[in-house]
């Protein structure tokens, strides 16, 4: 679309404002009278969450935009988050028929289109329904937690959500960069799930704030929706120096208070080539640092992150080195961070993974100076809560059955990233939301079976 | 390049390509700006009795994002006086001595009135006069226009008057408001319309306001029916015209117009036994220039085929209009998919399946590839999957060779009628 707005040193408001374009009216009109709504439609197969695309952009063109938001968010609770995150050119437009003759729905544009407006007119798109007795505790307001509560709410559950940070919404409240992702998005998605009836308890981490055992007592079945949980440690000298970030955090801060202007003007590395990797690194040239690496250990054919994501950070001015292994963090007198010294890799054959592992080039060492270092390697997860709940995991993944999302514990479900492991696809929102809403329909099953049965 | 000129009913022009009565000939500005542009002719806008207009007169539907898919308008004749229009006219007719000029006239059914009307505008040096009588709206209540029009007595008796007095051709435009055309256009050729012209606007109310339940437009909280054209009356334009031209008591030349957009319209019109075109809601969209796609495109068509001149084409396709009765029965297409082309949107199968003859399947490959399959056993030949196909050369429609000879529904009425009067004889 439009040119990225040049990156401010005074403004920096400006920098984190979404940089995606709305669509126009006119836009939208012309943009869906294009789809050709078709029958069984490629589209809908690609999307995980299985939203009845060509209908919601038909809705668009008759301007019934109410029905379209409806029928977007039915399938997707957070579908006005999914239509600016979603790496749509890999799923639904990427499946789109008219790749084959023209060009592609702008799908996830026409979603925010839709959404945006259901926003703007501050609708209320679902009713509870009548209450069944049954009581749901949701562990995590995050795209799964929120996605489960809200399917359960409409069954007629009484849900608690118990959230661990200051709001729910998640990654999407506090993990993806404001940028692409405006808050004010999650938050209305939150709120259609409040207005359900849905409780949700802010500032109340399970096992520290409300124990485990209340939990399982006070309530009659539980959804495990707890993502991930901080950057690991490098494992390399200097890490504790000041000027050292975990890049989960470092967007969180961006997204929770005033932004700082301490790293306009200054050097920063992030380590690691993930979508976190390029968010710290975004984030901090719209910080108004000065110059930003991406430090990763193989090469742009192993990177991670996304295509879009990719080409964004590039025209961010973000340099990449590849091939580049931190080995450790130099600090200055007072504890801050001056430089980092760094290792050239090669890579070996692949492995069981299929990924070729990085061997470090000897005597290759040089010092990059730098004053801030951003940790991007990936996440750990929340060992202590799923041994708690006494769960079966594999180093911290909650083992579930693939199609019920049922844990070990028979009334403990769980979904969304607390399941997501190593090599499985890509973590996506919309998969997280999707598998909430499938344990959501696990649990109902799971009652009105037994309800038959008695 | 070749000669693109026509002569209809000794109206020559450039070019076949003539703006039609209506707003874009509302002055002598106007139309030298046309022929400036390259239009081979103009009908002026209809001149007679002193009228008001009202404002808020035209309207348009869109049709999936696309403006102007049809137009409508309530506008009257011309409301400027007579002598100013006369004064333009001879300005016109003396910086552009060879284009066409034609004047549009409409006039209660009385004869003294025609006469002096039709005195006065040749007077200033038009090439033609064209009788309006199918205007639908405001003039028709007043007995003019389609009110005229839709009755043959009227159409042939006003214009026997204006033949009475013209020196220059009569054409007769006529409405489309009426069950078959060729009873008023056969009534012109009776009165001695040297020519006539189709179609005048059909009556049309373009919609109602959601919100306010206003008609659209609206004159002050009221609507009235208008008058409607552009691309969407093509069709029945083009039948009617030619239903006249195959017609076997009306042998004068037409004038077609009707939705007709650009140089393949018009080449439409002319096979289909128009000797010229005239052209309004394609220019009001989008201005006088239109016309140098529709000269050069037209141009191109006729070099690519070898023709030298333009009048060659007329009528070409009128002897293959005919009677349903006629075409034959045993002549059998059916659908064939390219799936190399197919981009497996399914429109065809559900289509098919729903509204039509359920011959389409929706297959998998051993590659577990989708692809859609054609049952030529049970196809119709319908052309439904064609038509709503997104992609060129998707669908074919491909003839089945028959082994039984041509035969129509008449052919058998009339072989079945012999069978029984043979019956009949052996009974005896």
């Amino acid at each position: 679309m439009e040119k990225i707005q040049r990156i401010s040193n005074i403004n920096l408001e400006i920098n984190f404002q979404e940089v995606e374009r709305a669509l126009t009216n006119q836009e939208a009109l012309e943009e869906s009278n294009r789809c050709l709504y078709c029958y069984d439609a490629p589209c809908i197969k690609a999307c995980p969450t299985g939203i009845d695309i060509p209908t919601f952009i038909k809705k668009i063109a008759s301007g019934n935009l109410l029905g379209s938001a409806k029928t977007i968010m039915s399938s997707n609770p957070v579908g006005a988050s999914c239509s600016r995150v979603c790496p749509t050119e890999e799923l639904c437009e990427g499946a789109c028929v008219l790749n084959h003759s023209t060009k592609p729905i702008m799908i996830g544009n026409l979603q925010r289109y839709a959404t945006d407006w259901a926003i703007k007119n501050e609708q209320t798109l679902f009713e509870p329904g009548t209450p069944n007795g049954k009581s749901v505790a949701v562990v995590g307001g995050g795209p799964a937690g929120l996605s489960a509560a809200r399917e359960l709410a409409r069954f007629g559950y009484e849900v608690t959500i118990f959230e661990a940070a200051e709001k729910a919404g998640g990654l999407n409240t506090y993990g993806i960069v404001s940028f692409r992702l405006p808050q004010t998005i999650s938050y209305w998605e939150v709120d259609q799930v409040e207005k359900l009836n849905v409780t949700i308890k802010t500032n109340t981490r399970v096992g520290k704030d409300v124990s485990v055992k209340e939990l399982l007592e006070d309530f009659d079945c539980i959804v495990l929706a707890v993502g991930m949980a901080h950057v690991p440690h490098l494992g390399i000298e200097g890490e504790d120096l000041e000027g050292v970030y975990d890049a989960i955090e470092f967007v969180k801060e961006t997204k929770s208070r005033k932004l700082s202007n301490e790293f306009v003007g200054k050097r920063a590395v992030v380590i690691g080539a993930g979508n976190t990797a390029i968010d710290g690194a975004t984030c901090s040239v719209r910080l108004g640092a000065e110059n930003v690496k991406i430090l990763y250990r193989r090469t742009e054919e192993e990177m991670t992150a996304y295509d879009f994501e990719y080409e964004f950070a590039k025209q961010d001015g973000v340099e990449f080195r590849w091939l580049t292994a931190p080995k450790r963090i130099i600090g200055d007198e007072h504890g801050k961070v001056t430089g980092i010294e760094c290792i050239k890799m090669h890579l070996g054959e692949p492995d069981q993974d299929m990924r070729r592992r990085p061997y470090p080039v000897k005597g290759s060492e040089y010092v990059i100076p730098v004053d801030a270092v951003i940790k991007a390697i990936g996440q750990t997860r929340h060992l202590e809560l799923i041994e708690a709940l006494e769960l079966q995991h594999e180093s911290g993944v909650v083992q579930v059955n693939k199609e019920t999302y049922q844990t070990s514990n028979p009334i403990i479900y769980a979904c969304g990233d607390v399941v997501f492991g190593k090599g499985k696809g890509d973590a996506m929102v919309v998969t997280a939301a999707q598998q909430g809403k499938q344990a959501a329909y696990s649990i109902h099953r799971q009652f009105t079976a037994v309800e038959t049965a008695n | 390049m070749a000669d693109l000129s026509i002569n209809l009913a000794g109206i020559k022009s450039p070019n076949p390509f003539w703006l039609a009565s209506a707003p874009p000939t509302n002055s002598g500005y106007q139309v030298q700006r046309a022929f400036e542009a390259g239009w081979g002719g103009a009908v002026w806008k209809t001149l007679g009795d002193p009228i008001l207009n009202v404002t808020s007169r035209f309207a348009a539907i869109s049709f999936n994002g696309q403006r102007v898919a049809g137009f409508n308008n309530i506008e009257l004749i011309t409301d400027r006086p007579l002598e100013v229009n006369l004064k333009e006219i001879y300005e016109t007719k003396k910086r552009f001595p060879n284009h066409a000029i034609i004047a549009s006239l409409m006039m209660e059914p009385k004869q003294e009135k025609w006469h002096e009307l039709v005195k006065r505008v040749e007077d200033v040096g038009v090439d033609g006069l064209e009788l309006n009588f199918g205007c639908p709206h405001g003039m028709a209540e007043r007995g003019m226009g389609s009110a005229s029009g839709q009755v043959p007595a009227l159409v042939e008796r006003q214009t026997y008057w204006v033949k009475e007095v013209a020196k220059t051709p009569v054409i007769v435009k006529l409405t489309p408001n009426i069950t078959d055309i060729t009873s008023t256009a056969e009534a012109a050729c009776i009165g001695g319309a040297d020519a006539i012209s189709m179609i005048n606007t059909i009556n049309s109310l373009m919609g109602v306001d959601l919100d306010s339940w206003n008609t659209i437009p609206h004159v002050a909280g009221k609507g009235a029916h208008g008058g409607y054209c552009g691309p969407a009356v093509k069709p029945i334009a083009l039948n009617m015209v030619a239903e006249c031209a195959r017609h076997a008591h009306i042998n004068v030349p037409i004038s077609g117009i009707g939705g007709i957009s650009n140089w393949q319209d018009a080449v439409e019109f002319m096979l289909m036994g128009a000797t010229g075109v005239q052209v309004c809601t394609a220019a009001m969209h989008h201005g006088f220039r239109i016309v140098e796609d529709m000269i050069e495109g037209l141009s191109h068509y006729l070099d690519g085929k070898g023709i030298k001149s333009v009048s060659e084409i007329i009528g070409k396709s009128v002897p293959r209009y005919s009677d349903w009765g006629n075409l034959d029965l045993n002549y059998n297409i059916v659908a064939k998919i390219n799936t190399d082309v197919c981009i497996n949107c399914n429109k065809c199968h559900i289509a098919c399946e729903d509204t039509s003859h359920q011959c389409i399947d929706m297959l998998t490959d051993e590659n577990g590839k989708s692809y859609l399959k054609v049952r030529e056993e049970d196809c119709v030949g319908c052309n439904l999957c064609s038509i709503v196909c997104p992609v060129d050369g998707a669908i074919d429609m491909v003839e089945v060779p028959n082994e039984l000879p041509p035969m129509s529904w008449n052919d058998r009425q009339s072989a079945l009628s012999l069978v029984t009067e043979c019956k009949i004889d052996i009974n005896k």
